[in-house]
């Protein structure tokens, strides 16, 4: 047992708030490591070094007046760059936003400013967040801090890698099929996806609006249950959020496991490296020693989740994109008629995976196919609901691995899809389901890469999650520091 | 019908790719074609599972016609938002001809 990570974000909001540090100085620390480090790691597409430290100096003024500077003050914040920012270029990693500056805030952007974090900067994503490795950037690869040889996963892997290498010590992210959690294995960090609902989406470029879910990354259990109370709660902006308070989970985050019931899921383990399958037979170990009781369950149905996911998110897909067209914002290829200009901005502004799922999605929405595609898979998706329904009666958490291998290296899935979506093939069913799920660091692989463990739990059930998230956490093994990181 | 592979020729790519707007070139409806069978080939084991009397699920939430306060409050700036725009003409969206006449 070792002892629990820091909480990088906390202490340093304490500090800030205790007038120890202040919020330039701060502030100040992280820019640097981002111009030291971004160079070879590719995290961030913007770096916004005169509107943090303008950021950061109020809040000093707020400080020194007396004024409550909020419960992340200070503390340096990494957005993945599919969340608007007001005034800031919000690319998707696309060249179809070429030029657009958002005309308003996220929500959850304007729930972190009012929490006195600071934005330092904007992070590299697949197009639209779609893919699972950062390849698919207009701007470039992202790198894994902990082999820059090697992808940070995707598609928020400017967030993850950012937070891996101590660049933030939070991020935001989103989280569609896994594109949270799965780049936070992979770079070593806590990556969490709330409950649909519990996150305002306003602001969020959408992508699979049914499964879309912003979500925290830190580098603890701890911090990102903070920045998940300060960006969760109601928002009248966003019709689909629940009408909920905020969460407020800090306080009852070391309750432990003692007397819960903990499933770890065959299908979630079976098929993944042996590494990663022994590493969440170890941390099912340690939530038995802190007194769970521990079964193994089978949830068959979550296997046909990954075709369900890549039947429906594209076509969703295929219907939030046709907003690409030339008119209002972003790139135009002009034409004659509108209809040629039309095809000829999205043929240049758009890339290669983007298309592709763009026209998956058409397919399986077109004249003929739509019962036997998106219909089948919306029914798929009622089945894996119910399975894990079953399973909840049993168990009040389940178990299994984030991603069924470690951070692969540049290059070597680009060329096959299915492959590459293989990667998502633990986290899409949470999205299905609507559920929240996180990702905690558990160990490495024995070559030095970091293996996540996922708890995943039912709908609203972030308490359950993140009390035992915390238990798993506390039974790491040390973990090994990013070979590129902030000193 | 699991490993069913769907036959999709490049006159079936070309066919979507219109649908979706997006002029693709005979090498990029060539690789589609292919990728798109591919990867619907494993959709295919969807058609092999029982899902009588199951209702499909388009949304995690069972919601339905969320109403706000009808108030008047303010909205987006108009010539904040007309400047984004790649071309303006009095004060609103200007695109290319739309209907076949001459301009």
């Amino acid at each position: 047992m070792t002892p629990p990570p820091p909480s990088p974000a906390l202490e340093l909001a304490a500090r800030v708030r205790s007038g120890e540090e202040s919020a330039a100085a701060v502030v100040e620390r992280h820019l640097r490591a981002v111009d030291e480090l971004d160079g070879e790691l590719h995290a961030f597409v913007t770096v916004l070094h005169d509107e943090a430290r303008r950021r950061a100096a109020e809040i000093d003024a707020d400080a020194a007046a007396g004024r409550d500077p909020g419960p992340l003050a200070g503390v340096p914040v990494a957005l993945k760059d599919n969340l608007c920012t007001r005034g800031v270029r919000t690319t998707c990693a696309s060249r179809i936003l070429e030029g657009w500056r958002p005309p308003y805030d996220a929500t959850v952007v304007a729930r972190l400013r009012a929490a006195g974090a600071v934005v330092v900067g904007k992070t590299n994503l697949d197009e639209f967040a779609m893919g699972s490795s950062t390849e698919n950037s207009a701007f470039g690869p992202t790198r894994n801090p902990h082999d820059p040889g090697r992808v940070p996963g995707g598609s928020s892997g400017g967030s993850a890698a950012a937070v891996a290498a101590g660049m933030a010590p939070l991020a935001l992210g989103s989280d569609t099929g896994g594109s949270i959690r799965q780049p936070a294995a992979l770079c070593g960090v806590v990556g969490m996806k709330p409950t649909y609902g519990t996150v305002s989406r306003y602001g969020l470029v959408a992508f699979a609006s049914s499964l879309d879910q912003i979500g925290p990354f830190a580098t603890s259990v701890a911090d990102a249950t903070a920045l998940f109370e300060v960006i969760g709660g109601h928002d009248p902006l966003d019709s689909t959020c629940l009408e909920r308070p905020a969460p407020r989970l800090l306080a009852s985050l070391d309750e432990g496991v003692d007397g819960l019931s903990v499933g770890v899921v065959d299908e979630l383990v079976e098929g993944t490296d042996p590494a990663v399958a022994a590493r969440v037979a170890e941390a099912a170990e340690a939530l038995a020693r802190a007194g769970a009781t521990v079964e193994r369950c089978a949830v068959p149905e979550v296997r046909h989740g990954l075709p369900a996911y890549y039947l429906l998110a594209p076509a969703e897909a295929s219907s939030n994109l046709a907003r690409y067209d030339g008119v209002r914002y972003g790139l135009r290829v002009e034409a004659a008629t509108v209809e040629a200009m039309n095809g000829a901005t999205r043929a240049a502004g758009f890339g290669p995976e983007v298309k592709r799922r763009i026209m998956l999605g058409t397919y399986a929405l077109s004249a003929g196919y739509y019962d036997a595609y998106y219909g089948q898979a919306q029914k798929t998706r009622t089945l894996i609901i119910e399975a894990f329904a079953r399973a909840y009666e049993r168990f009040d958490v389940l178990l299994g691995a984030t991603t069924p291998t470690t951070a692969f290296a540049i290059g070597a899935k680009v060329d096959d899809p299915w492959a590459m979506y293989l990667s998502d093939v633990c986290t899409v069913p949470s999205n299905l389901a609507g559920h929240p799920a996180v990702t905690v660091p558990f160990g490495d692989d024995g070559a030095g890469l970091p293996v996540g463990v996922q708890v995943l739990a039912p709908a609203l059930g972030e308490g359950v999650l993140l009390r035992s998230a915390a238990v798993v956490e506390a039974a790491a093994p040390a973990r090994t520091p990013p070979r590129v990181r902030a000193v | 019908m699991s490993g069913d592979a769907p036959r999709l020729t490049r006159q079936d790519a070309a066919y979507v790719a219109r649908l979706a707007r997006i002029d693709l070139t005979e090498d990029e409806l060539e690789l589609y074609a292919a990728q798109l069978a591919s990867v619907l080939a494993h959709a295919a084991e969807l058609g092999a599972l029982d899902t009588e009397g199951v209702e499909p699920t388009a949304h995690p939430l069972p919601l339905c016609n969320v109403l706000r306060a009808d108030e008047e409050r303010p909205c987006l700036d108009r010539h904040e938002v007309l400047a984004q725009a790649p071309a303006v003409e009095d004060h609103r969206f200007r695109v290319p001809r739309i209907l076949g006449e001459a301009p």
